[in-house]
Order: C-alpha cells, then sequence, then structure tokens
C-alpha cells in the first residue's frame, strides 16, 4: 500500500457497516478505534468543523465571504452549502463571495463529496455557524450601544436596534464580533423555518453560472501555469498488467516531445493507486499524444488477461443459480419455494453490465514538486485523499502537499478516487520546479475506469392466492467494491447489499436474501447510486412481473405491497449499515414511500387511455435516505423503437434546502438512468475494455432525450433528517423504463441496455 | 507560424500545421474556455465557429483556419445572438457541472443564426453533437426556445 488515509477513507464507511469496530481516520492520518455506534458525519474521516472564524469573513465594506469546502461537481453544493450559512448569518446574498477550500479536513471537516452525504451531514453545522455568527454580530451590536441583546435583531447584512432604529452595517461590527465567544449549544439560536430567506427558496443561482455561459468557469481542466509541461500516460491494457518492455526513441523524436517516465503499478489491491504504464510528458498536449502512440510497448497482462465479458456473465448466472450465504433471513424461503406448486412460483434473472461514469471532464492533475513542497490544482471529490496518496507517493509530509480544488467537470463517483492526481504528482517529480498537466483521454477515461460492478440478480417468489408474495429470495452476485481495497474480496460488502437487497422493506413472511461470492477482474468502483442500480431494476421489475401474475395494476399492486404507512426500523431488516445513518433518525417509512408513488403516478396522470403503441412503467425506490419513484411512458413502433415520451420524477428527500438544484438533479437523474438503460455497456475481451470512446461507449444525446421531465419534490420538512439527493433519481429510472415497455408491448426486458423490443 | 484570427484578433501561433485547433487554444494561447472531451468530434465540448458555423476544434488542424474567422465562447458575450444564448442559459439554470455548456452554447448561438427559429429537430440535429453527461438537455431546449423568442422581439 501507497496510502492509508485515502483508502481508509473509505474503508471507515465499509468497517462502519460491518458492526465492532468504527475506524476513524484523523487529518493526520492517525487511526483510532472508537466504539460502534456513530452516525452520520461522526462516521467520516474529519468529521465536522462548526467554527464560524474558519467558515465567514467580513471585510469592514460589509463583503461577507463564506468558504465553500465541498467541491462543486454539478450539484450545485458550493452554493448551497454557503447559502444555507447566509441564511442563517441574514447576510445579503447579493454582498456574499464563496471562495473554495484547500484540502484541509483539520480545518474543515469532512471534504469527501460523494455518497449523497452533503446536505445530509453539512446542513445543521452549516445553519449553526452561520447562526452563531449572527448573534456574534448581535452581541457586537448591543456591547456597542451599550443595550441589552434582546433589543437588537440581525436582518439583511445590519444589526438594527429595534427601540431605537439605530442601525450597524455587518462591515462595521465584523472586527468587534470576531472578538466575542462563539455561542454554543442552547444559547445558539436557529431560525425557525417560516423564516429561512433562500433555504427552500430556490432563489439563489449557482454562484459559477454566469462564468460557466463564457467560458470563464475554472475547471481542473483548465489550470493554466507559467512554464507548464503536458504528460499522457500509456496504462496497461489489462488491470494488474505490468510493462515488460518500453521502447522510447521513436517517442522522443516526436516535436514537443521532452520526457519519458514509467509508472509504476500498483502493489496489493489497487486502491487509489496509479495503474502504472509509461508517460510522455511534452510542451503541449497534443504533442504527448503523439509521443505516447510512438512508444512501443509489450505488456505482460497478468492473471486479468483472460476477462471476458461473456463466459463471465455465465459465471455469475450460476452463482445466482447456487445457493449462497444468506445475509438475512426470516422465515424459510428455501422451504417455501420448495414445497410451492410450480403455479405459486415466479423467479427471474436480470443482468445489468458494467458501466464507465464518462465525466465530460476526463480526470486531470496539475501539479508541480519543489524540494520542500508539492503544490495541485485539480478536479477531485475527495481533496483528502488525494492529499494523502500525493504526500505518500512522494514521500512528503501531509503539511507539504497543497491541493487547490477547481470545478470539476462531472463526478459521478469516478473522482473520488485521485490515482490521477497520484500519476500527475510521480510526473512532476520527475520534473522539479516545472508544473506538469496530466491529461487523461476519453480512451483513457472509459478503458481505465473504476467502473460499475456487472451483476446478475435472482429473485424468486412463491404466490398466495391474492397474488401478494408469501415468499421472496433475493441473491445477488456482483464482484464487489471491496475488492478495491482488499485483495481476493469476494463478497458483497453490507454497503452494497445494503443498497435495496437486503433492506426492502415488504412485509413478507420468508424472506430470504442472499449474497455470492465472485472474482473480481476490473477495477470496481461506485457509480452514481451503485449497487442500488442493479438491486433496484431488479427487484422493481420483479415487482411489476408479480403485479402482471396477480392481474393487478402496478401502482395498486406496489401500493399493497408496502402495506400501511409504518415506519421500519433498518435494523428489523438485517440492515445495520442504513447509509451510516441512525436506525432511530432515519426509519424507512413506508408512508413517505406511498406518497412519492402516488405523486409520481399523478403527475403522469396514471390510469389514463394512452394512445396506441404507448405504455407507462412505475418504479420505486429508497435509496441514499430519501423516497423517489418514477413513471416512464413510452412510445414503441412496429420496428421495436422506444421514444421516452415523458418522465415523472418524485423525491421526498425531507427538508427541501435547494428546490431548484433537486429539481436539476432529478432530471439529470433521469437522464442517466436512461443512458443507462437504453445505451451504455462496458464489455471486455483479453481482459480489455472494448469501449474506446462515445462511438461505443453510448450516453444519451438530446434528440432521444424525452422532452418532459416533471419533478415532483413531496413532503418538504425540516422535522425528519435530510435525505440524499445527487443519487437517488437514478435507481428507480430503468425499471420504470422496462416496465412502461412491457405496459406497451407486453415484452419483458431483464437485461440492460434495451437493445431491442421487438 | 500560423496566422489565424480568433475572435477578430490575429494571433501568430507556432504549433506545427496538423496540430488540432484546440490544443492550440487551449495550450498555446491559454484560452481554456473551449473543452477537450473526447478528441473525436462525438461530444461537441470544443464547439468554436469557422466563420460563423459550427465545428469540433479537436479535429481540426490549426493550419485549415488561416484565412478563416474564428470565434470561440469567450467572445459570445460581444455577439448579439451569443449574448441572447448566454443570457437564456442563465435565467433558466441550465447548468449542472457546466463543463460542457460552453460547447453546447456555441452549437445554439450557431443554430439560432442559421435558424431564428428552429423547430424540434431542427435543435435536435444541431445539438445531438453535443453531449451533457449532467443531463441538462430539456433546459438546453427550452433556453434555445427562450434566446430565440427574446431574438425576434428585439428585431422586430
Amino acid at each position: 500500500m501507497t496510502s492509508t488515509t485515502q483508502d481508509l477513507s473509505r474503508r471507515t464507511f465499509l468497517q462502519g457497516s460491518l458492526g465492532g469496530l468504527v475506524l476513524s481516520v484523523s487529518a493526520s492520518g492517525a487511526v483510532q478505534a472508537a466504539e460502534a455506534k456513530r452516525y452520520g458525519a461522526a462516521t467520516m474521516p474529519g468529521g465536522t468543523v462548526e467554527d464560524p472564524l474558519v467558515f465567514v469573513s467580513i471585510a469592514p465594506d460589509g463583503t461577507v465571504t463564506l468558504v465553500a469546502h465541498r467541491a462543486e461537481m454539478g450539484t450545485g453544493i458550493r452554493t448551497t452549502l454557503p447559502m444555507v450559512l447566509a441564511d442563517e448569518l441574514e447576510a445579503r446574498w447579493e454582498q456574499v463571495k464563496v471562495t473554495q477550500a484547500e484540502a484541509n479536513e483539520a480545518r474543515y471537516g469532512n471534504q469527501n463529496v460523494d455518497g449523497s452525504r452533503s446536505i445530509r451531514h453539512f446542513l445543521m453545522p452549516m445553519r449553526r455557524v452561520g447562526a452563531a455568527a449572527r448573534q456574534m454580530l448581535e452581541s457586537a451590536a448591543a456591547a456597542r450601544w451599550g443595550v441589552p441583546l434582546p433589543e437588537v435583531k440581525a436582518i439583511q447584512h445590519q444589526v438594527l436596534h429595534l427601540p431605537s432604529g439605530r442601525r450597524l452595517g455587518y462591515g462595521e461590527l465584523a472586527a468587534g464580533a470576531a472578538r466575542l465567544p462563539v455561542p454554543q449549544g442552547a444559547s445558539l439560536k436557529l431560525k425557525s423555518p417560516a423564516d429561512f430567506k433562500y433555504i427552500g427558496k430556490g432563489n439563489v443561482r449557482m454562484v459559477d453560472l454566469e462564468a460557466i455561459g463564457k467560458g470563464q468557469a475554472r475547471f481542473g481542466m483548465d489550470a493554466h501555469l507559467p512554464g507548464m509541461v503536458y504528460a499522457v500516460v500509456a496504462r496497461p491494457p489489462v488491470v494488474g498488467g505490468k510493462l515488460r518492455s518500453v521502447r522510447s526513441d521513436k517517442a522522443l523524436q516526436v516535436s514537443g516531445v521532452l520526457k519519458v517516465v514509467q509508472i509504476p503499478g500498483f502493489t496489493g489491491a489497487p486502491g487509489f493507486q496509479p495503474l502504472g504504464g509509461v508517460a510522455v510528458v511534452a510542451k503541449n498536449t497534443w504533442a504527448a499524444m503523439q509521443g505516447r502512440a510512438a512508444l512501443e510497448i509489450e505488456w505482460d497482462d497478468g492473471p486479468n488477461g483472460s476477462y471476458e465479458s461473456v463466459s463471465y456473465r455465465k459465471t455469475l448466472e450460476a452463482a445466482a443459480r447456487a445457493p449462497a450465504k444468506a445475509s438475512r433471513s426470516e422465515g424459510d424461503a428455501l422451504a417455501a419455494w420448495a414445497q410451492a406448486p410450480a403455479t405459486a412460483q415466479l423467479s427471474a434473472q436480470y443482468y445489468v453490465p458494467h458501466l464507465a461514469h464518462a465525466s465530460m471532464e476526463p480526470p486531470v492533475a496539475t501539479v508541480r514538486v519543489d524540494a520542500e513542497l508539492c503544490e495541485i490544482w485539480t478536479s477531485v471529490q475527495n481533496p483528502q485523499a488525494a492529499l494523502a496518496g500525493v504526500a505518500a507517493a512522494l514521500g512528503f509530509k501531509s503539511e507539504q502537499v497543497k491541493v487547490n480544488v477547481l470545478l470539476l467537470g462531472g463526478g459521478f463517483g469516478r473522482k473520488s478516487k485521485p490515482d490521477y492526481v497520484v500519476e500527475a504528482a510521480i510526473l512532476a517529480k520527475a520534473m522539479p520546479g516545472t508544473p506538469v498537466k496530466l491529461v487523461w483521454t476519453r480512451d483513457d477515461d472509459i478503458q481505465h475506469d473504476y467502473l460499475h460492478t456487472v451483476s446478475v440478480e435472482h429473485l424468486e417468489a412463491v404466490l398466495r392466492p391474492d397474488g401478494l408474495p408469501q415468499s421472496w429470495l433475493h441473491r445477488t452476485a456482483a464482484p464487489s467494491i471491496g475488492s478495491l481495497f482488499a485483495p481476493g474480496g469476494k463478497g458483497q460488502l453490507e454497503f452494497e447489499t445494503g443498497m435495496s437487497a437486503l433492506n426492502m422493506p415488504f412485509s413478507i413472511p420468508h424472506v430470504r436474501i442472499e449474497g455470492a461470492e465472485v472474482e473480481a477482474h476490473a477495477r470496481i468502483g461506485w457509480f452514481r447510486s451503485v449497487s442500488n442500480i442493479p438491486h433496484v431494476f431488479a427487484a422493481q421489475s420483479f415487482v411489476a412481473e408479480l403485479a402482471h401474475r396477480a392481474g393487478k395494476d402496478p401502482k395498486q399492486f406496489a401500493l399493497e405491497l408496502l402495506g400501511p404507512p409504518r415506519k421500519i426500523s433498518p435494523a428489523a431488516l438485517s440492515d445495520h449499515w442504513n447509509y451510516s445513518e441512525s436506525p432511530e433518525l432515519y426509519p424507512i417509512d413506508t408512508g413517505r414511500m406511498r406518497d412519492v408513488i402516488e405523486a409520481a403516478t399523478r403527475g403522469a396522470r396514471w390510469g389514463r387511455k394512452l394512445p396506441k403503441g404507448h405504455g407507462l412503467g412505475l418504479a420505486f425506490a429508497y435509496s441514499f435516505l430519501s423516497y423517489t419513484a418514477t413513471v416512464v411512458e413510452v412510445a414503441v413502433d412496429a420496428k421495436g423503437e422506444v421514444r421516452v415520451v415523458a418522465v415523472d420524477m418524485a423525491i421526498d428527500c425531507g427538508p427541501q434546502v435547494n428546490p431548484e438544484r433537486i429539481r436539476a438533479q432529478m432530471e439529470g437523474g433521469a437522464i442517466m438512468g436512461l443512458s443507462l438503460a437504453l445505451s451504455s455497456e462496458i464489455t471486455f475481451e483479453n481482459g480489455r475494455v472494448k469501449q474506446s470512446n462515445f462511438h461505443d461507449y453510448e450516453v444519451l444525446r438530446h434528440a432521444a432525450s424525452p422532452r418532459i421531465i416533471r419533478t415532483h419534490l413531496v413532503n418538504d420538512n425540516h422535522a425528519v433528517p435530510p435525505g440524499g439527493v445527487g443519487e437517488p433519481p437514478v435507481p428507480p429510472v430503468a425499471p420504470a423504463l422496462c416496465n412502461a415497455i412491457f405496459a406497451a408491448t407486453g415484452k419483458r426486458i431483464r437485461e440492460l441496455p434495451v437493445r431491442s423490443v421487438v | 507560424m500560423t496566422r489565424i484570427q480568433i475572435n477578430g484578433k490575429a494571433q501568430s501561433v507556432s504549433a506545427p500545421d496538423e496540430t488540432p485547433l484546440l490544443w492550440v487554444l487551449r495550450d498555446e494561447l491559454g484560452m481554456t474556455g473551449t473543452k477537450f472531451g473526447c478528441g473525436m468530434a462525438l461530444c461537441g465540448a470544443c464547439t468554436i465557429h469557422l466563420d460563423g458555423a459550427p465545428i469540433r476544434a479537436c479535429v481540426t488542424p490549426v493550419s485549415a483556419v488561416a484565412g478563416h474567422a474564428i470565434a470561440t465562447i469567450e467572445s459570445m458575450e460581444k455577439d448579439r445572438v451569443g449574448q441572447a444564448v448566454q443570457q437564456a442559459w442563465v435565467e433558466l439554470n441550465v447548468a449542472q457541472c457546466g463543463y460542457c455548456q460552453a460547447g453546447q452554447i456555441m452549437s445554439a448561438a450557431a443554430l439560432l443564426k442559421a435558424a431564428p427559429k428552429p423547430s424540434e429537430s431542427q435543435i435536435d440535429e444541431a445539438m445531438s453533437g453535443n453531449i451533457c453527461r449532467c443531463g441538462t438537455y430539456p433546459r438546453i431546449r427550452a433556453a434555445i426556445k427562450l434566446a430565440s423568442s427574446r431574438l425576434a422581439g428585439v428585431t422586430k
């Protein structure tokens, strides 16, 4: 292992789910064992920091500068968290500036933008920071005037003395306020939600919006430093492959090429280490690309050289048919199945292939290494992991590494793995004092991604006379993300099965959830909504199949299956992970699930008479502590061409902090869900990814995009803790689409992507 | 040395003839508004205007643009249509991550110059070369229509 913190930061998340001990990692990298049963942000490296002096500064002219400590990858979080703070601060948004924090979790708290956690973990801390700063300004004004504190009130960038009408601006009060003690605990006075000016209003635009439209926003790809050189890397085409030989004389003859540098491959499990290979450093990106093409390389593929998607699918299918270890068992699903007549049995298998993230900005990092300092400009979801990985690779102390966080041109989980930053640092070390920009081409991105897993999901149900299941078995066979961190890791971890397999919430007497053990031959990573993708695709397709068998309307059947509104402890479903949140604070609330189903179906006017060839499909999911439902309307023509006519997306994420951006995430999630359902697939041959760019790794484009996406935000409620927003839109989309195709054509799709429905 | 005209300004560039214009813009001239996405004219992130028509800078050799007028996203603020498109993009909060949006805006501006009131299928045709992985397509379509109606109002 070349790093500790970076791998552990994800493992904390994993280990916390396994009961026993929770590992917590301080910014210095020291590992401490603590008693289990910490939840939420407390399970994350760096936890939370609630110091107004860290996040807020106020200039004499009243300009309020707020620190965005989480990276922006498209959700709007760089705006939304400062907006939350500004609301409690009673700041005028027009006088607020946002500045981006560098990597420093000891100073700012956790910075890993991943797992749909930013609002979940930082809504309340940012509210408290803003409220504390507001109260400090009020106290400073009361002291200045010599009046009792209850007589003053902060309103929109001024403190007002209520009896006299005197006013002092924040700029005049800032210096005095900064010297006061920070109010804490019971002395903190949070606003009532009724008094919010920005939270829940949708009246604050993204801070980068105008700059983006003018081409002035700075993404990781846009780092531009004097004297900078450029690099691309030829990586082993097979994961775990090694360099056998390289001849670089032709590459060095390419005009503009400066140097050829070897990068060592990883040892042990891949983690966030570079894949290894040969880098070409040049005066510009194009010359580096030309130089790379001129390298003469022989690779030793190693054991993953035989990885092949067609035969691997057979392996998964066999694993999904064979009994496996149960991670949840109630009643006796095996006996129920064995004793049931064939007429009461239903079983099905579903397949979801590997997926590549394909963010529009490929991975990129710019690094300058001097004797004592390494400075980085990059777009990463997890800046602290980048810092730790680079420090370990260079043998630097963490204080010697500075990570400047630029905008991410998309992330979707890919950019929480900073292998590319470590590569750039290794190259920069070979070019002391010179900034090196390492660019991944699109081919690099598609062929060397941390892929979404590939899975076969096997479901079995035994039906009662009324068509509802009395027995439910879900066996999932998919290589695990655990294999990224532990060599040979085979079984899915609880945080994977806990994404909509283990925590199936229906009231069914006999339940059995099993995970098969299969080997990984690629780097398995997390992709927006992770294992919810295959699990929800399978389970929600299967629910519609059950409804059909029962001869019932799919929506009516879904509501019967969910049963009356009630709160279910995840622990009662053998789910002791629950996205690392408390089962008491975050029970599964079937009433909220019913509400989103009602909202999506109402939006789509479920039950109306449809044109010929049209169909409506419903699916719903509980993921990242939020409730989502999707209705897709498709039109299938005589040739079997599927057109998505409209999509209704409903979410209950608890409090709706930035509803305008929630709608954007719902729209984007619909498109991404349709992309993976209709277009995208990564396959392997001879251990190599067969696809390389957008011609053969297809994603949805304008023409195929639905013209209508209606979003329904349900139950804005600050009395329940926040759920996630970034990932939850994705899981129900693919099954809703396939259920719609079934409604339109009678053809049941059990594998993605949907190729043909004739 | 190739002499090219970018955003109304003559520039001398030293890159070899076959170098794609994208890398001349980004690496040599430091004009980073034009984005790299695929290198094969498959995603549209690098869309610029050559004599007013949209082209992909990632596959256009710098030698091919000598003697032609190049416009990049950096010049759209001063372009009547470009400005209307940028304004509509802001009003409808189109962007998510924003990385592809310079290319989307360049394709949209070129479309509205050629077809001030584009049909749905003209929008499909003009825009389907521009990928947005965040999924902002419905808002882009709405923003094109908004810009179109604004421009029609101004010219009347």
